[in-house]
This record gives C-alpha cells, structure tokens and sequence, in this order.
C-alpha cells in the first residue's frame, strides 16, 4: 500500500455539445488505490456560457428570459431571484396574491426536481424500473405545470412586480387531482427508497458529509439539511409568502431519529420536501387572498421606472437543490444592468463533494455524486491513475460498475 | 451559541472593533406580507487592510458563518469584491445577510484569502481571480476555475477597461489560442 504511486496526469475533457437534462460535463480526476479513492479534484467550467457578460447587454425584462435558460431544471429559481434583486433595488410592492402564486411556482418545480433526482438515483443504482415509475410520476407534475403556466420545462411565468399568469377556480379541480396523485403515491415511493434492504446497503453509511464539513464548506440546500444543518432560505428570510405559511426546516433526524449525512440521508430529506411541497401548494390555495397578480402590467411601464432606477441589491431564493443568490447593480440611466452575478447550489456543493467521495469505491462514485443533486452531475469520463498506469473510465462503464455492485449485494 | 444580536448592534460591534476604517454601514429592511414579515440585509464598506478581519470579527457573531458567493464590479479606477454572508440561519426567520464590500485600487489589486476562516470560499477566490484579475494572497489553488485554460493570458471578462473581453468578443476570429 506505501509504494503506492500518486502522480497526477492533467486531462482535459473537450467543451462541447453536452448531454441532456442532469447528464451535464464536469470532470473528476481521482487517484485511487486499488479500490479506494484517496484523493479528488473536480474541473468545472465547461459549460461556462458567459450568461453574466451577455446579461449586461441586455434589459431587466429580456434578463428574465434569459436566466431561465440558465438551468432547465430550476428554470424558475434563476428568473425568480433576479426579479428578487431588482424589485429591492426599485422598491416595487409585489401585490400579495402574486406572492402566493410565486410560492405554488417555486414548490411546482421543486416536486419536479426532487421526483427527477429521485429517478436519477434509482438509475444510477441500477434500478431503471424505479426510474420509469418515477419519472411517469413527474410527467404528472409537469403536466400540471404546463396546464397552469403553458409551458412544460421553461416557464416565462415569473414577471418584475408580480406573475403573469393567475389561478382560477376552474384550475382547482386539475390542482386538486394531481396533488392526491402524488398523496397517493407517495407511500409507495417512500417504501422504494427507504425500506428496501439493497437501497439501503448501498446508501447507508455511503458519501457521508459530517455536519462541520458541511459548515465550512458552506453546503447549501438538501446536502446541507442532510447533514443537519438548518438551513432553509424559505424559513431563515421571508419572502414571497413563505413566512406566513406553517413551514419547517427537514433534516433528516424528524424521520429516524438521527442525522448520518450519508446518501440515504439525503434521499430522506428530499422525499420528505415532496411531501411538505405538497402541503405548502395546498395551503397557498387556502389562504391565497384576492387582487392583482401584477403591480404594473404594462412592461414599457416597468421599464421605464427600473431604467431610472440605480443600486446594488441581492435576491435570494431556496430553489430544489438550495440557495439560489443573484447580485445585481444597476445604474440610473442605463437600462441594462452594470453587474449580474449568479450562484447557483451547485457551486457552493461542489467542495462538499471531495470529503464525500473520499475512502469510497469506483463503484460508489455515480451514487456519490448524483446524491447532492448537481446541476452538471455528469462524471463523463473520469480519469483514473493507478500504479502509474493511467487508464480512463467513461460514463456507461462506471454506471456498470454501480450497477455491478447493486447486483453483488442483492446476492 | 453566543447570543444574537440585532442589525444594529451588529453594525456597531463592528464600527467599535474598526472604527473609522468601516467606511459605510447601511442596514436595509424590507417587510413581506400581511403580517409584516422583516427580513435585513447588512452592507458595509471596509478599508482593505482590516477586510480578513472583519471577517474574523464575523466569525465571532456566528461560529461558522455562511459565505454566499463572492461578487464583484469594476468601478473604473478601483475594483470592489462585496462578499455575501449569511448568519443565524436555521431559526424561524432570523437569518441576517451580511454583504462586505471591499475596493482594491486597480495598480494593485490584492486581497488575503480567507479560506483559512472559511475553507468553502476557495471556488468563489477562484473565481474572482480569473473574472476580475484580482491576487488573492495565500490562496491554496490558484488555477483557473471556470474559463478555460486556452483563454488569453491578462483578460479579464468581468473588467470594463482595455483587460475586458468587449474587443475580443467583436473580433474573435483574431483571438490566438
């Protein structure tokens, strides 16, 4: 074990058409002893579109647009926190009802995301049956989605000074039945992921991020609660409707007891977030008072007043995979903003992953590093030194080798 | 956990602890709701001889206080960095964004690190090295994060000045790898 060679060889991974919804580039270079991984480094930047530079070319309104195509998946977290931002700076009264809706928007996408993640999981496990059932069950979420917003992935729904579109009665009925879908299926998601013994072999005890680590390197989100650290945005800061609303931070202590911060643990916390989602949609419904959706409907309006506008302010926002903060400074007579500046979670839970991923197997690196839900959690091709020699892995080997190892348990 | 402390008692502390050299400190209050829900954010300008420890002083009011992002504007003659920090979060709405805000001249555009407080803010010092062509002294790694490596040497995407990327960006076929 001590003559162990531990060169590092750089490899770089080319910038390029990338794959589809969560399978994003991000290159891992692991140096591994036998089967064990001893050291980590993550190169990032791949997809890195200079959507801030491209920003301050364009206006407030075009920015909204052009932060949802910052992430299909938290497509309304990113337009969401800058609008945040800016009516700070502006002091523009979003009218109370939009502030309900908002909240039903953000937890639509959340069920969207921690139901995908879900599936993602089951599969890199080796359980693609998990994955169809899954996502046929998101495919619920987003036709809901698509009947209240007319979109399916990219929204358009958010709007500075309010939401563009309302919910009526006549909406009720479609809301109502998705939502006891979800009621009613639940119990069988929960028994999927939590009780059965080869899920549990393999995410008990695995990727464990200590609740200290996840301090100091800053976790947010679902990672962070797992290793029981309270931090919720919807709880710690009001806004939208969130502080009138009965909502408390889930770790994952509330289910059994006690807080590990392993993978298993992770997968408590966001079933659970499904379940007060869900609970929170119906209590915006509840409590959702009358009035406008918009404070000013005529955008050339809005515009008009954000150009004179001038200041620095942040918009933070607790998206699926955890804080979303964008800066933004604008300046009175211009219209495009001076500076945007976005952080995503995955930033902030890229380091965590190092502590996570260390002492673990090959085989456990796909599980690994889906777990804190990446938004480019693709470990396309990573590169493996051993004894020297040098030899690379690519995605559908290292999902067999997890795969592999799924099998090897349930023997 | 040490007690908490109100907006302006924090701002306080820390005017005690630096006097003059906290140059700003604004507290700006917003209310959402019905009820009149409160949340704070904090922004304070520092000298950059004090900057690691304001945010050591910060680390006495929270034990691990929650470094957002780094952001950052080019001013024109000087560069400001504005960490954003969060602390007393997980109680019911007590959480406080901290946003320090520092301005380095851009002939000598240095700042410590403060990875050694806060180890999570290594990314974001990454970032500001390559985006803003700042020198973060003692940084741990200092290789590029985000923008490739066959990116010219001495620019800066988020600098406004001849360093930044409007004249490439119109004529990138002369760009040299």
């Amino acid at each position: 074990m001590s003559s162990k060679q531990t060169t590092k060889t750089t490899y770089q991974i080319p910038i390029g058409p990338i794959h589809p919804a969560l399978k994003e580039p991000v290159a891992f270079e692991f140096e591994i002893d036998g089967e064990e991984i001893v050291d980590v480094d993550v190169k990032l930047g791949h997809v890195h579109r200079a959507v801030e530079w491209t920003a301050t070319k364009r206006n407030p309104i075009q920015i909204l647009y052009l932060a949802e195509r910052i992430c299909g998946i938290c497509s309304y977290c990113h337009p969401t926190a800058f609008t945040i931002a800016v009516e700070n700076i502006a002091d523009i009264e979003v009218p109370e009802r939009a502030e309900y809706l908002r909240v039903i928007q953000a937890e639509l996408e959340r069920i969207c995301s921690h139901i995908l993640w879900a599936g993602v999981a089951a599969h890199e496990l080796g359980f693609d049956s998990v994955l169809f059932l899954t996502w046929q069950m998101r495919e619920k979420a987003l036709d809901l989605t698509e009947y209240l917003t007319g979109n399916r992935i990219t929204k358009g729904i958010i709007t500075i000074g309010g939401i563009r579109r309302d919910i009526t009665k006549d909406h009720l009925p479609k809301i109502y039945e998705t939502l006891n879908y979800f009621k009613d299926n639940f119990e069988k998601l929960r028994k999927i992921f939590l009780d059965d013994k080869t899920v549990r072999m393999r995410t008990q005890g695995c990727g464990i991020l200590t609740k200290e680590d996840a301090l100091k390197l800053c976790a947010v989100g679902p990672t962070a609660r797992a290793s029981g650290v309270k931090k919720d945005v919807r709880v710690d800061q009001a806004y939208f409707s969130y502080a009138d609303l009965d909502i408390e931070c889930i770790t994952p202590d509330i289910l059994t007891g006690e807080v590990n911060g392993d993978v298993y643990d992770r997968i408590i916390v966001r079933l659970l977030e499904v379940k007060q989602a869900i609970d929170l949609i119906e209590q915006c419904i509840d409590k959702m008072p009358g009035g406008d959706i918009v404070s000013e409907p005529k955008v050339a309006k809005v515009l008009a007043t954000l150009k004179k506008a001038s200041g620095e302010s942040i918009g933070r926002m607790e998206a699926p995979r955890g804080e979303v903060i964008h800066y933004v400074k604008l300046e009175a007579g211009n219209e495009c903003p001076f500076t945007w500046k976005v952080r995503a979670p995955t930033y902030n839970n890229i380091m965590p992953w190092v502590p996570m991923l260390l002492g673990e197997q090959i085989a456990d690196i796909p599980i690994v590093a889906a777990s804190t839900d990446p938004c480019m959690s693709c470990t396309n091709r990573v590169a493996i030194v051993d004894s020297g020699k040098r030899y690379q892995l690519n995605r559908e080997e290292l999902h067999k080798m997890s795969v592999e190892k799924t099998r090897r348990l349930m023997k | 956990m040490t007690k908490q402390l109100s907006p302006e008692e924090i701002v306080k502390s820390f005017k005690d602890e630096f006097k003059t050299k906290i140059k700003e400190a604004r507290i700006e209050k917003r209310t959402k709701g019905p009820a009149k829900h409160e949340f704070v954010y904090i922004w304070m300008k520092v000298d950059n001889s004090v900057f690691k420890d304001t945010v050591k002083h910060l680390a006495t009011l929270q034990e691990y206080p929650h470094l957002a992002v780094a952001s950052g504007n080019d001013l024109g003659k000087t560069i400001e960095l504005i960490y954003h920090f969060s602390i007393y979060y997980g109680g019911h709405l007590d959480d406080i964004s901290i946003n320090i805000s520092v301005e380095l001249p851009k002939s000598k555009p240095e700042i410590e690190t403060i990875t050694d407080i806060i180890p999570g803010a290594l990314i974001t010092e990454r970032e500001k090295q390559e985006m803003l062509g700042v020198k973060i002294k003692g940084i741990p790694d200092g290789r590029r994060v985000f923008i490739s490596d066959d990116f010219p040497q001495g620019m800066y995407p988020w600098r406004k000045d001849e360093t930044g990327p409007q004249k490439m960006v119109r004529n990138l076929h002369e760009v040299k790898k």
